[in-house]
């Protein structure tokens, strides 16, 4: 079991979350051009080693979070909220 | 090589055994060979089979980076089955059937292939009409064995189901199809090995690509752990490390992530189960057959997250126990043997790569998710297919990867460009 510590919820088990998938991914403007969308959907690094993932705490608070997590012994580097906005304020809180 | 036969088999019981030889070479790399399969694994050695039995092909070599039939190939559930539904799928997926049917005589190696069925369950009245829908369809382009089972007939082949009317998801009937079944997996990898080896195939075990060497659109040599091997042609059959080996080929990125399978097997028991079952309801997804040594072969969902480690997380374990448990509750008492995990290519749309790269000269078999065993004889074969002619086959012509920018995805499940979620 991984642990993942929720930003919001505190530490809780990888099962009460879904991956989302790679989490550096940046979504072109709607009226991109084509391939730009192509690479953004279905195009991915693969990395192994440490790499920035998105999480759903779908049995917890519902929020997305961003975690650095290796993907061959799968420590966790870090958690931050998905949200720049919320990231930065519960930052600030600490 | 020795052929076997019933009189080998005789003739050796007479001398004590001492008559059998090693079943391939343990050659040496040559500095050059006209075509390096980079993986190998079921189908990069079926590549290297079926390029010198149907192609002619002299000079070729299999580069495996560990044993054979230590990586996938020794990590899966066996079972063997051609029921798709999607055009291209379906095609490629009878051809491999027909393969395996043929393949412990064309190999001269028993592959211990039994069709003993594979059996669908369903529960609910949509589910039969969609099973219907898809097995119709497999009747009409070629695949003349698939049935739907109601429950009375369910009933009389496998006994000993969960039937109760209080089960959360009641079984209701089942589809069928009675050519499928099981084969060994070591022996196919070990046929292949040793059918390749006979007509020449230089097999390279421990010896594991670094880096690639690229002369303008080509690839021209292969750094390994064991030196540098030069190609005229190269083709990557490494599932799991798909990425990694692209990327050291010059490329980026590539539709597909890494995720990992569990499967499982019990200790022995008699004979309990003849067919294949497979229960997917409501989120659950399990599938389990019998061994011929006894084990209770299953396995389940993916472990819901990307991943490198050949070792699996044990929310998955417990899924797959409460499936098990709720199919086939005799299950109760049977204790695990062993647990073991894959890493598998999870492409984004559930399907396959046998392709065309943007080098000349590099080949690209990959992306077969976790369905990877059946298709591993048909796999090789179009794959061998493509190298030997440098296009594909119509079969395959799908199997791209520029589909994703074309709109012709091939999602067999219709999931979506969701690794995760095909299965």
């Amino acid at each position: 079991m991984i642990r993942i510590n929720c930003p919001f919820c505190g530490e809780r088990d990888h099962s009460e979350f879904s991956y989302g998938g790679d989490g550096s991914i940046v979504y072109p403007a709607l009226d991109a051009p084509v391939e730009q969308w192509v690479e953004a959907v279905f195009q991915r690094e693969n990395i192994r080693g440490v790499q920035t993932e998105s999480w759903q705490h779908v049995s917890g608070c519902r929020q997305w979070i961003l975690v650095e997590r290796d993907t061959m012994t799968h420590e966790i580097h870090s958690v931050r909220a998905a949200h720049e906005g919320v990231a930065k304020v519960l930052e600030a809180g600490k | 090589m020795t052929r076997f036969s019933a009189w080998s088999v005789f003739r050796n019981g007479l001398s004590g055994q001492s008559g059998w030889t090693r079943q391939w070479r343990d050659p040496e790399p040559k500095k050059q060979y006209d075509i390096v399969i980079v993986g190998g694994g079921l189908h990069g050695l079926a590549t290297a089979y079926y390029l010198a039995k149907n192609h002619g092909q002299k000079n070729i070599a299999v580069v495996e980076k560990g044993w054979l039939g230590g990586g996938n190939a020794g990590r899966n559930t066996t079972i063997v089955r051609s029921n798709y539904f999607l055009p291209g799928n379906r095609e490629f997926y009878e051809h491999s059937l027909k393969l395996w049917e043929d393949l412990s005589h064309d190999l001269n190696y028993n592959v211990m292939f039994s069709q003993r069925s594979h059996i669908s369950l369903l529960h609910s009245p949509a589910a039969i009409d969609g099973a219907a829908r898809r097995y119709n369809t497999m009747r009409l382009t070629g695949t003349a064995d698939a049935e739907i089972w109601d429950l009375d007939q369910l009933k009389q082949e496998v006994p000993h189901l969960n039937y109760g009317p209080d089960a959360r998801f009641p079984i209701r009937g089942a589809a069928v199809q009675k050519r499928a079944g099981t084969a060994r997996h070591d022996a196919v990898a070990w046929g292949y090995a040793r059918a390749a080896d006979a007509l020449g195939v230089d097999i390279l075990q421990n010896c594991e690509v670094t880096s690639t060497t690229r002369s303008g659109n080509e690839i021209t040599s292969l750094t390994t752990s064991r030196g540098e091997i030069q190609a005229k042609k190269v083709g990557f059959a490494v599932a799991g490390n798909t990425s990694r080996l692209w990327q050291m080929a010059g490329f980026n990125t590539l539709p597909i992530e890494s995720h990992k399978l569990q499967a499982f097997v019990s200790e022995p028991l008699k004979p309990l189960l003849d067919q294949v079952v497979v229960f997917g309801v409501g989120g659950a997804h399990f599938y389990i057959s019998q061994s011929d040594k006894g084990g209770m072969v299953f396995g389940g969902d993916i472990d819901w997250y990307k991943s490198y480690a050949q070792r699996g997380n044990l929310p998955i374990v417990q899924d797959v126990a409460e499936c098990a448990i709720s199919i086939l509750p005799c299950l109760g008492r049977v204790r695990l043997l062993r647990h073991w995990s894959g890493v598998m290519d999870m492409s984004m749309d559930g399907s396959p790569f046998i392709c065309k790269t943007p080098l000349n000269n590099l080949y690209l078999n990959a992306g077969w998710n976790y369905g990877g065993f059946k298709a591993s004889p048909a796999s090789g074969w179009y794959f061998a297919d493509l190298i030997a002619n440098d296009r594909p086959h119509e079969t395959i012509e799908h199997f791209n990867l520029d589909r994703f920018a074309q709109g012709v995805v091939l999602d067999e499940r219709g999931a979506g460009p969701d690794p995760k979620l095909h299965g």
